[in-house]
């Protein structure tokens, strides 16, 4: 559900760009790139880090949202896949909606292949980073809906994974379904005679 | 396998499939096919009186064909749940005038041919799929003769000859003729680590140690047997593995590093004759032996692709299923509270499978413990100012979450907002744009489009890409630092159904050249089926381009898996060689000419307005 927030007098985003070690660095120039975004519309902070997800890294993001009082931030580093939870979270902790958070990936879809064209991949990341900031523009805060979990799991395949997740989950008191295909539990462990390395039966 | 039989928190459905799953994390709703066992097995005790008077006998699966079964059987003596099961395909008693003699003996009356399927329903909040493997059948590699000799067996045929419960009691004996074979052969990688298009080209992780393992036996139970191993490379990398290898080597198995070319029989005595190169003396050499394994390799489930599309996964390229992460989330599924554990993931070994499986249930555990979870706040909303009522978003819906409109009542359509899953097909279908995705709202991508093209526009490939598949794919190619050039530029969307035409046309009219959008294949759609709407809607934009003389394969269409970055680097060169072939003037026409569209919508909107307004105000007149 979004917000119903006041409009912010005026946007004031920040933009970090991470070198990620030599992963960014190596490849795309992250100082030009900083430089680059210190003349896009509405930034208002600029801050290259050596890894931005590491604790330092986050604390700066941190500061800057309170010392310049962003209302909007982009990280220009790595996959969101990997990373926007933990972002989200460091915006979160220094009092942001999560949702005003955007993610730029200048490593898998740029550093990494593009490692032969320095200048065209710095180019790009100019190009990426402008188009985070661009929607960073129209970002709104969000909440996010809080569902219940219903107290029981489904297993499916009664093989000695299955037996085992089963049973670790029934021991921590969880109810579960194990739902097997053949007439009988056991999988192809139970064809086995021994197992290794203990030599020992499989049933 | 007791244990989880009789655990008072498991309720065992064995002879059950899954049938459905929809809902999301914490909230799934299961139905599960309990098929018609005709055996109670609350009641069977496995007495076996059954078993003794059935006609009927046919192979035994789970010896590997070396024994017969009955119709109505106990799969093996520790089966849980210890209950006999009827195989109604081969009973006779279909018709049970014909035969009824299992159900005359047994005194608990406990079979009952009329038996039906079952659906149960239930709910759960977690789901972790542990379907295992199957394993590699070499009858392609037809130079080891495993259809043409019969001293030619498998692995797992191994372990039930050698196997005390087997057909033979334990008495490790040759197929031709029943007698103890005195030299036993291992040929490696059967089906594993090819280059030749047979089998696969991945290793099986597990054949090297089992068939260690298989000389250990031998050695254990025939001293003085003699056993060789024909291998590429030994991988004992586990825990312990080396040391077994050790043992091996020092108990005089021979290791023979070369995999045999052909194999031939001796018509006599069946006695088979390996040619083998030794790599390591580089001589050819000739091995007589009076039985042969294939050390077989894992595959994934023949059966796969029902669990992938019930929970909605994905394959890498060796046919396994894709973990969330490969270091950092192994036995996540992208889908938040669904689990992957075993070899449903990869070929792994007990200890390995075992170790998943706790990995699998703690990862579940902090769901089930926590009680409660956030959803991303990636959700549709109306905007009833906006809508018209036509209800096409409740037909679009694949998760059936948008309650119809009604143009007669004046009734707008309604999101529940815990049934959307948020793909955004809703949003990229309304007419009227009266639908907005939070997140990912048309302004937002917009704004990315716009901005992209604000500088250079001729050399920009743009590229939507769904967030689970091709966005993904592009980071797997990144992962595996494939190169490919610089001009393609991902705008990502949750899923390609939410690549609104404006998005396209947008981009063509600021000067792109070109324009890819790449999505989930069908059969792997995060959003059940909301892909069918991306080409759909890029059947209409192909026609448009089309007729407005826009070279339509200006706009191309791929589908890219989370797995084939190969795929999405080979992808983004063949785009950058289509996009060198756009003319200047093809981009200048495209711009003016949308230019000019889009100056036609509007006239057309100011007069559907101005309309509406009059409309409104005769009705209020007329009031």
């Amino acid at each position: 559900m979004a917000v119903k927030t006041k409009e912010p007098e005026e946007l004031r985003i920040g933009v970090f760009v991470c070198e990620c070690g030599l992963n960014i660095q190596g490849t795309v120039d992250c100082t030009s790139v900083s430089e680059y975004a210190e003349t896009m519309p509405d930034v208002v902070a600029v801050i290259q880090n050596k890894y931005t997800c590491a604790d330092p890294g986050q604390n700066e993001i941190k500061k800057a949202i309170a010392e310049h009082n962003l209302n909007r931030v982009v990280v220009a580093s790595c996959t969101p896949k990997i990373h926007e939870p933990t972002f989200r979270q460091c915006v979160a902790d220094a009092g942001l909606n999560p949702y005003l958070f955007e993610m730029v990936n200048i490593r898998e879809h740029c550093s990494w292949v593009h490692q032969g064209e320095k200048d065209f991949a710095t180019e790009k990341a100019k190009d990426l980073v402008r188009s985070g900031v661009a929607r960073a523009r129209f970002l709104q805060p969000q909440i996010e809906a809080e569902v219940p979990i219903t107290k029981a799991a489904l297993v499916i395949g009664g093989g000695v994974t299955g037996i085992q997740t089963a049973l670790d989950l029934a021991d921590g008191g969880h109810k579960v379904y194990l739902v097997e295909k053949e007439p009988t539990i056991g999988g192809i462990m139970a064809a086995l005679d021994k197992t290794y390395p203990t030599m020992d039966c499989s049933i | 396998m007791m244990d989880v039989g009789r655990h008072p928190n498991v309720e065992l459905m064995s002879f059950s499939e899954v049938e459905s799953v929809s809902g999301f994390v914490g909230n799934f709703h299961v139905t599960v096919r309990k098929k018609a066992r005709y055996v109670d097995p609350s009641e069977c005790t496995a007495c076996g009186e059954c078993e003794k008077v059935c006609p009927v006998a046919v192979p035994d699966e789970y010896q590997q064909g070396f024994s017969s079964r009955k119709a109505i059987y106990l799969p093996f003596p520790q089966a849980v749940p210890s209950s006999y099961v009827l195989d109604m395909e081969n009973c006779l008693g279909n018709n049970p005038i014909a035969c009824g003699k299992c159900a005359d003996v047994c005194e608990k009356e406990c079979i009952n041919y009329d038996d039906q399927d079952e659906l149960v329903n239930f709910e759960v909040g977690v789901i972790i799929a542990a379907t295992g493997m199957d394993v590699y059948d070499p009858t392609e590699y037809d130079e080891y003769g495993y259809t043409r000799f019969d001293n030619v067996i498998t692995s797992m045929e191994f372990e039930r000859l050698i196997c005390a419960g087997g057909p033979t009691g334990g008495h490790f004996i040759r197929p031709s003729d029943h007698e103890s074979p005195k030299s036993i052969g291992f040929i490696q990688c059967v089906g594993s680590r090819s280059k030749d298009g047979r089998g696969n080209p991945y290793c099986s992780n597990i054949c090297c140690m089992n068939t260690v393992k298989d000389t250990l036996l031998l050695c254990d139970h025939y001293p003085g047997v003699e056993a060789k191993v024909f291998y590429m490379d030994i991988r004992a990398f586990g825990k312990g593995f080396e040391d077994l290898y050790i043992r091996s080597k020092e108990e005089g198995v021979k290791y023979i590093r070369g995999i045999p070319g052909d194999v031939v029989e001796d018509s006599q005595t069946k006695n088979l004759v390996l040619n083998v190169e030794n790599t390591t003396t580089g001589k050819i050499e000739k091995h007589e032996l009076d039985l042969l394994v294939l050390s077989q390799g894992v595959i994934p489930r023949r059966d796969g692709a029902q669990i992938k599309q019930l929970l909605t996964l994905s394959s890498t390229s060796d046919g396994f299923v894709m973990e969330s992460h490969p270091k950092l989330k192994p036995v996540d599924a992208p889908t938040k509270g669904v689990y992957i554990a075993g070899c449903v993931e990869s070929p792994k070994d007990v200890k390995d499978s075992v170790t998943q499986a706790s990995a699998a249930a703690a990862r579940a555990s902090i769901l089930l413990n926590a009680g409660k979870t956030k959803i991303e706040a990636i959700t549709s909303n109306v905007d009833i100012e906006k809508c018209n009522y036509c209800d096409v978003c409740s037909k679009v819906c694949p998760y059936n979450a948008i309650l119809s409109a009604d143009k007669k009542t004046n009734k707008p359509p309604t999101i529940i907002e815990a049934a959307c899953a948020g793909c955004g097909a809703c949003a990229a279908e309304c007419p009227q744009d009266a639908i907005s995705m939070r997140h990912f709202t048309d302004e937002q991508i917009m704004a990315q489009v716009d901005a992209l093209l604000s500088v250079d526009p001729h050399k920009h490939l743009i590229v939507f890409a769904c967030n689970w598949c091709s966005y993904a794919g592009g980071d797997m190619a990144g992962t595996s630092r494939l190169q490919y050039p610089t001009t393609c530029k991902l705008i990502r969307t949750m899923c390609s159904g939410r690549v609104d035409e404006k998005f396209v046309l947008q981009a063509f009219r600021l000067g792109a050249p070109m324009v890819l959008v790449s999505g989930c294949h069908f059969s792997d759609c995060h959003y059940i089926n909301a892909v069918h709407w991306t080409q759909k809607r890029m059947d209409r934009l192909w026609n448009k381009l089309d007729r407005l003389g826009i070279r339509a394969d200006r706009l191309q269409l791929e589908w890219i898996s989370a797995a084939e970055g190969q795929k999405f680097a080979k992808v983004m060169r063949d785009m950058e060689e289509k996009l060198k072939q756009v003319t200047e003037e093809e981009i200048e026409y495209t711009m003016k000419k949308l230019e000019e569209e889009a100056k036609k919508e509007e006239e057309k909107k100011a007069k559907k307005a101005v309309k509406r307004a009059k409309v409104t105000q005769d009705q209020e007149v007329n009031a």
